[in-house]
């Protein structure tokens, strides 16, 4: 007994020297510690308003939240019963699907692609050049699809011109077309800077291994298939936990900037419902309890995913 | 083997039709911009300019730098970039060293407190509830605050970090150094490679950011430039969709007709800085990005 006790108190001295010895980086982690708490801690214990009904106005912040009246699930009833659930989530998996079925296998490609390029000035270039995009604003990137996407714009013309279509599409007034541009527009901004992860996995492959290949007499293209693809496999899978946990966050800046009265219908994804009702019309309860079923459903599925993908594949996030 | 020499020589065309088809699709929208916030209004709406401007001029690029909204615009971004990029490094930075450190009290803890919000998020409304209790809505200091953290770029640093040799720390430790002189005069300068990497992704950031600017404030005066962006394009989404005359109403402070290559030029202006900068930082941030690939 006093052995076990003694051993206690010098593992907590042990602990409170270590504490004092360390107390410098306790201080360099204060602000980080303080800043998550405040705006990623904060909102999270603010999700406690989904379950009330908050009324804004009179008296302070604080005092309207913790005096609320307290209504259990019913703001997640009603999100659940009216029509605009079927509608949202269908617009949201809508888009996350062709999002995921476009932009996806394109980086992969594209790193096949750019690792089968001979090294110079041009590889280099078109690298540079792709990932322009990933750089710009949602703002910007909008103008610009909205500019080429126009009846007078470049890519009615070239259509036009290649006798594709005879008149000019509207393409931005066309409501199911509306989930394609959204997807084909993140593919495009996307594409390129998601290849560095690819091509890093694929800078990292033995060379040795395409020589044994090429004296057997692989075809380039088999190298790459038997090769380089497999062994891209780990940051693929990596990779596809993210987005299949990511599938409800079908973007809010894209369809937001890139909507108009005539897509409505098809534009409004979960996120911005819940942004229309919650801040637009001060409807903040309901806003918390749309946006909170969105947090958890994401969460489920990343744990889902990833242990599904830690059994199947050996490879996990966490 | 000649069969095989063949195959690869087509491959090779392959490969090389759909680089410059990657080419050409990022290029040509950026160009067709440039080109038409260099043509004049006028001319511009009788249509049919894409690769080359037809009427050269400067007129739009002279009306920004009249327009009293797009100038203070540009000077609220360029103050919150200056400002919050810096910081928000040495914030994360400050906290990339300790977790870096195998020997801290609590590290799985810490690190635990930290990556949770990497996938757990409490949403918009309640972080409008939150910037609302604190009073930060409707100042400049909800484009800093929110974002000094970022927990994607502090696993780069921290990544950066655990791979410094660790025999010249214990060398100033020897000589008496404590965790802070160690930190900021031995491994902050070692970790700058990263540092310059992860600035320029929060100086873009904060470049590019609009959603704060566009439902945090109302005041004038706090819109960022992207965010009068914002308003400029959605004046010219709904004027597509109702009448002119409601248009040239919308519109009335800029000219209903110069207002689509004004819209251009103010893409434009929002665009260079950052094509001129990032190609010379390209080289460290795929660096940065295949680090924190390896550990996250």
């Amino acid at each position: 007994m006093h052995k076990v006790s003694a051993i206690k108190t010098v593992r907590s001295n042990n602990l409170i020297s270590r504490l004092k010895e360390q107390k410098w980086l306790f201080v360099l982690m204060l602000p980080a510690f303080i800043a998550t708490l405040l705006f990623s801690y904060g909102p999270m214990f603010g999700l406690y308003m989904a379950f009330t009904n908050y009324q804004p106005g009179g008296g302070s912040f604080l005092y309207q939240f913790f005096h609320a009246e307290f209504v259990g699930f019913q703001w997640f009833e009603y999100f659940f019963t009216t029509g605009d659930f079927y509608r949202v989530m269908r617009n949201t998996l809508a888009t996350s699907l062709l999002t995921l079925f476009f932009g996806f296998p394109a980086p992969i490609i594209l790193a096949l692609v750019l690792n089968e390029a001979r090294q110079g000035f041009f590889k280099r270039f078109v690298q540079t050049v792709s990932y322009l995009p990933h750089f710009i604003s949602w703002v910007i990137a909008a103008n610009i699809v909205i500019t080429l996407l126009a009846s007078d714009g470049m890519l009615n013309n070239i259509l036009v011109l290649l006798g594709i279509v005879k008149e000019p599409v509207a393409f931005l007034q066309n409501g199911p077309l509306f989930w394609w541009i959204i997807a084909l527009s993140n593919m495009w901004k996307e594409m390129g800077f998601s290849a560095i992860m690819y091509l890093a996995a694929i800078a990292s492959i033995n060379p040795e291994l395409y020589e044994a290949a090429r004296v057997d007499g692989a075809s380039r293209f088999k190298q790459m298939w038997h090769i380089t693809l497999p062994s891209m496999r780990p940051t693929i899978v990596i990779l596809a936990i993210l987005a299949v946990g990511g599938i409800l966050n079908a973007g809010f800046e894209q369809q937001y900037l890139l909507q108009n009265n005539t897509v409505l219908e098809y534009s409004e994804v979960i996120d911005i419902y819940a942004y229309k009702y919650g801040l637009q019309n001060s409807m903040f309860s309901y806003g918390a309890a749309v946006g909170m079923f969105k947090s958890v459903v994401a969460f489920i599925l990343v744990l889902i995913v990833n242990r599904i993908s830690r059994k199947v594949n050996d490879q996990a996030l966490f | 083997m000649i069969l095989n020499r063949f195959g690869d020589r087509i491959f090779k065309i392959i490969v090389y039709f759909i680089l410059i088809l990657v080419l050409l699709v990022t290029f040509l929208p950026f160009w067709n911009i440039l080109v038409l916030s260099l043509n004049s209004a006028e001319d511009t709406v009788r249509g049919g300019v894409y690769l080359w401007p037809r009427d050269l001029t400067l007129d739009s690029y002279q009306q920004i730098l009249k327009d009293s909204e797009i100038l203070n615009g540009l000077w609220v971004t360029v103050k919150r970039t200056l400002i919050g990029a810096p910081l928000s490094v040495l914030v994360i930075t400050m906290l990339a060293y300790p977790l870096s450190r195998r020997n801290l009290v609590g590290r799985k803890g810490w690190n635990l407190y930290f990556i949770f919000t990497m996938y757990f998020s409490g949403g918009l409304i309640p972080f409008y509830m939150v910037l609302k209790a604190l009073n930060m809505i409707d100042t400049f200091s909800v484009f800093i605050l929110p974002s000094l953290m970022n927990v994607f770029y502090m696993i780069i640093v921290r990544t950066f970090m655990e791979q410094l040799p660790h025999e010249i720390e214990e060398s100033a430790r020897v000589d008496g150094a404590n965790d802070l002189t160690i930190f900021f005069r031995i491994v902050m300068p070692l970790t700058t490679p990263v540092l310059a990497t992860i600035g320029l992704f929060q100086a873009i950031g904060h470049w590019n950011a609009w959603f704060d600017s566009y439902a945090f404030t109302y005041s004038s005066d706090l819109k960022t430039l992207q965010a009068v962006l914002v308003k400029i394009l959605n004046q010219f989404q709904t004027g597509g969709m109702i009448s002119q005359s409601q248009m040239l109403a919308n519109s009335a402070k800029r000219n209903a007709v110069s207002s689509d290559t004004i819209r251009m030029a103010a893409t434009m202006v929002a665009t260079l800085p950052i094509v001129m900068v990032y190609p010379f930082l390209q080289k460290y941030f795929v660096k940065g990005m295949t680090l924190g690939a390896v550990k996250s």
